[in-house]
């Protein structure tokens, strides 16, 4: 399991856990869990169009993914949710004329769909990293304003908080995540580890440093536990990153009934 | 003269059933999705279209009726949401979530299990991006029968739908069982996903779902006419839809048409954006007159 050619895996995964750890704790203290299912979806459409043209996927993932975000962004308190599913349903429907133009080969849909971790190259590595820290540091730097904007959306207007700008920075934030997540865990899955992991740490603790810790060590421990599962059962990664997310969500829930309903 | 409408589009059987079944969907999907528009509930209608395709998948990989797999899925999914809690709307973004993640999860798991146990190559892309063409008449009539009644519920749930969706706290001090006709809607909602995702796809079921609606919302008129204007803008893009894809065949010497879920979403794109640009123009002008 720990053999040389799983190295890749293993390191690409932590540093993608981590960072979906990170930006689903805002995502869900925010509710824009739609735009975060939304904006790896649109990616995916990129990279079929960067293989179309002819140029490196990332490239594409990332064009798509900053276009979805700026967009569902700029929109916001404007019918987001109506923006956001016809964001979402544009990219996948070029995402497949891209596909049936290009004639891709099947097994590539899936990978982009449902990730192939195991295929992590070594030379993605440092790519992968430098986003990441880039990502982390926006959302260090957005730490206080999104938790003020969150909690007390008047206050944060009154103490001279720009809530459009904000939006759009978390969303940018968000969409570099997401194409860098793309490919390593796919497109319907990079989703399940900003939402399942990061939900059940808000609902084991209140406060909200603690939470966000909560958070990137749950979403660890399920692509941890997902890596190795899928390495030992040869069923696809994607199964155990969906289910095992889910379930975390699910014994949070349970575990945390009694305090929820005497609150 | 291969210019626009293409000789023997119609005398094709598979094109005729496609759109009749086109015609079909798009209709409830419209009518439905006015509530799910209002409701703002738009992500939880798309998550029950990929829950949908995971019952889909499912019952691929066991060797069902493809189209139990896809209304039994999303009828699951639904119920699992409102077991969640959908009381507050940050609760059910994170209930939709959490039931759109594991979802996604069992469709890798079945779609895997599909191209272990069988040659054929293309039922992602079928389960995903749907296959109208390839609909049968037997399936044409189920969903026929499926539609009407899904459309008889919404005609008695729906004066107290409409009251709740515009006022909660009013139907509740009125006697409106909020919480029971919000759960007997999401069903609905999630039978009309199902029905359309097995034969358009997820992504085109989201299309049809949201963007008429909204598109006739806009327009501002009285309710029935909004109804009517969201049935005939569904329609409508399924038959240009169908149309521009049929004849996208000859537009390139390689002969690879485009995706009709791809046509059908740009004509549904289309509609919206300008049904929203002519309504900012006439509000602009309207306020002008006013000043």
């Amino acid at each position: 399991m720990f053999s040389s050619f799983m190295t890749n895996a293993w390191l690409v995964g932590t540093v993608v856990a981590l960072l979906a750890g990170a930006t689903g704790f805002f995502v869900v203290l925010r509710g824009s869990s739609f735009a975060a299912h939304a904006i790896p979806n649109g990616a995916f459409a990129g990279a079929a169009g960067a293989t179309l043209v002819g140029v490196t996927p990332l490239f594409g993932l990332i064009a798509f993914a900053v276009a979805a975000g700026l967009g569902i962004g700029a929109s916001r308190h404007h019918r987001s949710d109506v923006v956001t599913a016809m964001a979402l349903v544009s990219m996948l429907a070029m995402g497949a004329a891209f596909l049936s133009l290009s004639a891709a080969y099947e097994p590539q849909v899936e990978a982009l769909l449902f990730g192939e971790i195991l295929g992590v190259a070594s030379s993605s590595i440092a790519p992968v990293i430098l986003i990441s820290l880039a990502c982390a540091l926006a959302l260090a730097y957005m730490y206080r304003p999104l938790l003020l904007d969150a909690a007390a959306p008047e206050l944060a207007r009154a103490r001279g908080l720009n809530p459009a700008a904000l939006e759009v920075g978390f969303m940018m934030t968000l969409a570099l995540g997401s194409a860098l997540t793309v490919p390593v865990v796919g497109a319907l899955l990079s989703f399940s580890l900003t939402v399942g992991p990061p939900a059940a740490a808000r609902l084991v603790t209140r406060r909200p440093g603690s939470a966000l810790a909560a958070s990137m060590v749950l979403s660890v421990a399920t692509l941890w536990a997902s890596i190795a599962a899928s390495y030992q059962t040869n069923l696809p990664i994607g199964f155990f990153v969906g289910s095992l997310s889910a379930l975390v969500y699910v014994i949070a829930r349970v575990l945390t009934r009694r305090r929820v309903r005497t609150a | 003269m291969h210019w626009l409408i293409e000789p023997g589009l119609w005398s094709n059987d598979a094109v005729r059933t496609g759109v009749s079944v086109g015609a079909v969907v798009a209709v409830v999907s419209a009518v439905v999705g006015l509530f799910t528009v209002m409701r703002a509930q738009s992500f939880a209608g798309h998550a029950l279209a990929d829950v949908a395709t995971a019952g889909g998948a499912g019952a691929g990989a066991l060797g069902v009726a493809p189209l139990a797999g896809f209304v039994v899925g999303s009828v699951l999914g639904a119920s699992a949401m409102e077991a969640i809690g959908v009381e507050r709307v940050r609760q059910r973004d994170v209930a939709t979530g959490v039931v759109l993640g594991g979802a996604t999860g069992l469709s890798a798991l079945f779609l895997y299990l599909i191209t272990l146990n069988s040659s054929s190559t293309g039922s992602t892309q079928s389960i995903l991006f749907g296959s109208l063409f390839l609909v049968s008449r037997t399936t044409f009539y189920v969903i026929a029968v499926i539609s009407a009644l899904v459309g008889l519920a919404l005609a008695w749930l729906g004066r107290p739908l409409l009251f709740m969706s515009l006022s909660p706290d009013a139907a509740r001090a009125r006697g409106v069982a909020v919480r029971r006709v919000a759960l007997a809607y999401t069903l609905l909602m999630a039978i009309t996903v199902g029905l359309s995702a097995i034969v358009i796809g997820s992504v085109l079921s989201t299309a049809l779902l949201i963007g008429p609606p909204a598109a006739a919302l806009r327009l501002g008129r009285s309710m029935s006419a909004t109804f009517s204007a969201a049935a005939a803008l569904g329609v409508g893009a399924v038959a240009v839809g169908v149309v521009v894809s049929y004849d996208s065949y000859y537009w390139w010497a390689s002969h690879r048409a485009l995706p009709v879920s791809f046509c059908v979403v740009a004509v549904v794109v289309v509609e919206l954006v300008a049904i929203n640009l002519a309504q900012r123009v006439r509000d602009r002008s309207s306020s002008t007159r006013r000043a």
